[in-house]
């Protein structure tokens, strides 16, 4: 049914019509709205039999997660940001003893300095840790990736996160079509899991495993994760057949027939360069969008198919490998191993700067004449760096540079209009 | 497509203010996209939020840099804050104030715009009489059915209904349509002076 809501209730809801059976969440800015909306129904009753459990942090939520998928429950919960980061050592936890956990990533910058607002870097500092990553790109394939995640979790038996953009998606109230129950009970089978902590049948769970056999758990855990490449594909098929739409999936391309230069990018950001594509196609440049839905385990060979024609590869990305460049990118450009064509990474909308038409407009052109830099940092302010850089060079204590920069552009509330 | 930003302060419904008007053009059958720009909230801080209605599935993620029709819940903002940064010469403005553009100091600025589009309607007052609180966001949408002519009154009636219960419903129902009607006038009035100056 088709509805009008905030994209953490649409994903509040979708979640719950996956009959979680033990929820637990510490909340954090944007992820608030979805898990509060979740304890809400399990409190009326609406969502039974399922136990929401307030847990005092991050790292306790993912550990009674942790509790509650060995001992065969359905068990989700959500996080953002630093409570992402807090809770890492359970996510390696979680995913190295195989639990099928899901998890949605209301995507935050990372700080310092602290940042509420939206970017790719905490998902992606976790991109090692051994769950699989899919990104919506609007509150529909949000809802609909949620539904997906937990048949892939508990098919493969490995956790899967569902990345959100924090606000931009979270906050944003747009037309949803809200699957029925029905359709949500005849698509995800209810849960069999692979290893049970049962009482009746006694098993030890998350042995100390040394070198004679470490590496090979571990290499299982890769091949497991491979496995997705093939098994999304199916599922979405089969959410196709369902529900009636085409979400999810490894990656979407959009008018990359014939295009020349080809972006790439993660998101919500993929409606905005859509817009601008099509302004672009209609002015007669052979432009196109692919846009990554699954980014753990990386499409590598999808990625190569839909790229290789280009003559440029653009990569846009809310995320930044400090000393490096960019983490997509770096993805991509291992997919495009031994193909000529010009590569550019380009750094946009960290802590929830606002990527604009007019400015991806001007990128992608210069793009197209082959006039950017390797790495490009989109709409940087470079005289508030170089004042900064000033400022370092002609004192010894220049002080804080978050609080110098502020002071610089005079901020008195935040804005991005 | 039509854009529309809202500025008020934290604890006025700005939020709300945006969601319900994307609610009412969901009603009418067409695409409506509303979304926040959260900053650190708090109680009296200055609040944005935004509301896209188009006839096809909207994707542009941007903040609204160039509305089309801007409302002001609080006018002492307009001190405070460019509230109408790329808003286009004759677009929309509804303050919620008991005073005219002129005392507000807004006369030059406004001077050759089309003056049935810029409104006042004193929101706050409405919400006071009709639904006993200070919050001016639910009237402002009734003048904004009023003068922008993208929705009906009666979606937005719709929408102040799925949005609340009771008497907080029945209340702002009232102040919207009372809202409504004193923007009507003004924009008469507006249209009369304009044909006497013809």
């Amino acid at each position: 049914m088709l509805k009008q809501t905030e994209g953490s209730r649409a994903v509040a809801e979708a979640v719950a019509m996956c009959r979680p059976e033990v929820i637990c969440a510490y909340p954090i800015s944007p992820q608030t709205h979805i898990v509060e909306a979740l304890g809400e129904m399990v409190k009326d009753g609406s969502l039974s039999p399922c136990e929401f459990i307030n847990v005092e942090s991050e790292f306790a939520a993912m550990s009674v997660a942790i509790g509650a998928s060995a001992a065969g429950a359905r068990s989700y919960t959500a996080t953002a940001s630093q409570g992402l980061l807090f809770m890492a050592e359970a996510v390696y936890n979680a995913s190295g003893l195989g639990l099928p956990i899901v998890m949605t990533v209301a995507n935050r910058s990372i700080g310092a300095p602290i940042n509420i607002w939206n970017d790719h870097s905490d998902a992606l500092s976790q991109r090692d840790s051994g769950w699989l990553q899919l990104f919506a790109e609007t509150n529909q394939e949000a809802l609909d990736l949620h539904i997906q995640a937990f048949r892939l979790a508990e098919e493969l038996s490995l956790p899967v996160m569902v990345c959100m953009d924090g606000f931009i998606l979270t906050h944003a109230y747009e037309r949803v079509d809200m699957p029925t129950q029905a359709q949500v009970d005849a698509y995800l089978p209810k849960y069999e899991p692979r290893q049970v902590l049962d009482p009746s049948e006694p098993v030890s769970i998350g042995a100390m495993v040394g070198p004679e056999a470490f590496m090979e758990v571990r290499y299982l855990a890769h091949a497991k994760q491979m496995q997705a490449l093939e098994r999304i594909p199916e599922f979405a098929a089969e959410f196709r057949q369902i529900f009636g739409r085409d979400s999810g999936g490894l990656t979407h391309t959009y008018r990359t027939e014939d295009a020349e230069t080809i972006i790439v990018a993660m998101g919500s950001v993929l409606g905005t360069i859509k817009d601008v594509i099509d302004e672009m196609r209609e002015a007669g440049h052979k432009i196109g969008v692919l846009g990554i839905t699954l980014f753990r385990p990386f499409p590598l060979a999808r990625v190569r198919e839909s790229l290789q024609g280009a003559k440029r590869v653009v990569v846009l990305e809310k995320s930044m490998a400090v000393g490096l460049g960019g983490i997509l990118s770096t993805n991509v450009r291992m997919a495009l191993s031994g193909l000529h064509m010009h590569g550019y990474t380009v750094i946009a909308g960290l802590g929830g700067r606002a990527i604009t038409k007019k400015s991806l407009h001007g990128l992608f052109r210069e793009a197209e004449q082959d006039a950017l830099e390797p790495l490009t940092f989109l709409d940087l302010d470079w005289n508030m760096v170089n004042k900064q850089l000033e400022r370092e060079k002609a004192h010894r204590r220049s002080g804080p540079v978050a609080e110098n920069l502020l002071r610089d552009v005079g901020v008195v509330a935040a804005r991005n209009y | 497509m039509f854009q529309v930003r809202i500025h008020g302060r934290g604890g006025q419904g700005v939020v709300t203010a945006a969601e319900m008007l994307s609610v009412a053009a969901f009603d009418e059958g067409r695409h409506a996209q509303a979304f926040p720009s959260f900053g650190s909230e708090r109680m009296g801080a200055p609040v944005v939020a935004f509301c896209r209605i188009d006839d096809k599935e909207i994707r542009l993620r941007e903040p609204i840099m160039e509305p089309d029709a801007i409302i002001i819940q609080d006018p002492t903002l307009l001190h405070q804050v460019d509230v109408f940064a790329g808003l286009r010469k004759d677009g929309y403005i509804l303050i919620n104030t008991s005073k005219t553009f002129d005392q507000l100091g807004l006369g030059d600025m406004i001077r050759d715009w089309r003056h049935e589009r810029l409104c006042t309607v004193p929101a706050m007052e409405l919400a006071l009489k009709h639904v006993g609180r200070p919050v001016p966001n639910v009237p402002l949408l009734g003048g904004f059915a009023a003068v922008a002519g993208v929705l009906q009154l009666e979606s937005v009636i719709k929408a102040i209904g799925e949005r609340f219960s009771g008497k907080v419903a029945a209340g702002n129902i009232a102040a919207a349509r009372e809202a409504y009607e004193i923007v009507r006038a003004e924009m008469d009035e507006a249209r009369r002076k304009e044909t006497e100056h013809a």
